[in-house]
């Protein structure tokens, strides 16, 4: 069961980031991969607000199907290292870095801002 | 700033391994997951192509119930470091190398399976997000330390992982150039 709702949610959330990074590579000029960085940005900030709404006990088909589905889906670690790599082979290591440090900065706070949303709610 | 006279060569011989015999000269697209505009065959922007849609879905279910498989399969001790998400995140990212050079330098053109394949089933079983969740869960459990270490590895491991992925892959598929006496 647990299987399907991951299945299930993560079917969603790969095209999901297709799209986003789409409608973001075709408003953002230059090589940075705002899509990505954003795409890593709010599925952090969503896994945080389902970790949250159900740190208190239960909600398990929430997890499978939001959380380990949707949000690990829709995020991409894979993209991030590619991207990151090609920016340094062609010589920008300063969006290299850049890339990584808002990935993470911004990702992580968005973790701790979507887990203290998800308990207040 | 980027183009100006003080930034730096825009080539890939800007990388110290661009001159080792196991590294060619990057060809691969900035963005694994989109085709360059001036790519043969790339999907004209501004319209959404389902088809492709429903295979990056297809792609990114299988990729899902891989990383759930894997976690199971990888049990987590609580405040542990997390082994199963390091271990889907670098491994996914040496064969999204690999795969690219395959589906970009080797094959021919196609139209789903670098969706199919590195949007939805590696896109799917790497994550950002559990990361990022983890890293936090290690924090508040006062676990700072193993935290930064997690946080290090992944990216040391995924970038190297990415770069071993290419050349391997390159060295594996492609015929040495042959270089033409003068």
């Amino acid at each position: 069961m647990t299987a399907l709702l991951v299945m299930v949610g993560a079917a969603a959330g790969a095209p999901a980031r297709w799209l986003v990074d789409q409608l973001v590579r075709r408003r953002a000029a230059g090589v940075f991969p705002w899509g990505t960085v954003l795409i890593n940005v709010v599925g952090s900030l969503v896994l945080g607000v389902v970790l949250g709404v159900t740190s208190g006990g239960g909600g398990a088909v929430l997890v499978a199907l939001l959380g380990t589905g949707f949000c690990c889906g829709f995020t991409t670690f894979s993209s991030f290292g590619f991207e990151t790599v090609r920016l340094a082979e062609e010589g920008d290591y300063r969006q290299a870095v850049a890339n990584v440090a808002a990935s993470v900065a911004l990702g992580l706070l968005a973790a701790f801002a979507g887990w203290s949303l998800g308990q207040a709610l | 700033m980027l183009d100006g006279p003080d930034s730096l060569p825009r080539t890939a011989a800007a990388l110290p391994m661009a001159h080792a015999p196991w590294y060619a000269a990057g060809r691969l697209p900035l963005d694994p997951d989109l085709d360059a505009p001036e790519a043969a065959g790339a999907a004209k922007p501004g319209r959404v192509h389902w088809d492709v849609a429903a295979v990056v879905a297809a792609g990114g279910a299988v990729g899902g119930l891989a990383r759930y498989g894997l976690n199971e399969a990888l049990p987590q001790a609580t405040s542990g470091f997390p082994w199963s998400t390091f271990v889907e995140n670098v491994s996914g990212c040496a064969l999204l190398g690999a795969l690219l050079v395959y589906l970009l330098e080797v094959r021919a053109p196609s139209r789903y399976l670098r969706p199919l394949l590195g949007v939805g089933v590696l896109g799917g079983f790497t994550t950002f997000s559990a990361y990022t969740a983890e890293l936090r869960e290690l924090l508040l459990a006062g676990r700072a330390p193993l935290a930064l270490a997690y946080l290090a590895a992944s990216l040391l491991a995924g970038l190297l992982a990415t770069v071993a992925g290419i050349s391997i892959a390159r060295g594996l598929l492609e015929p040495p150039e042959v270089v033409e006496p003068p």
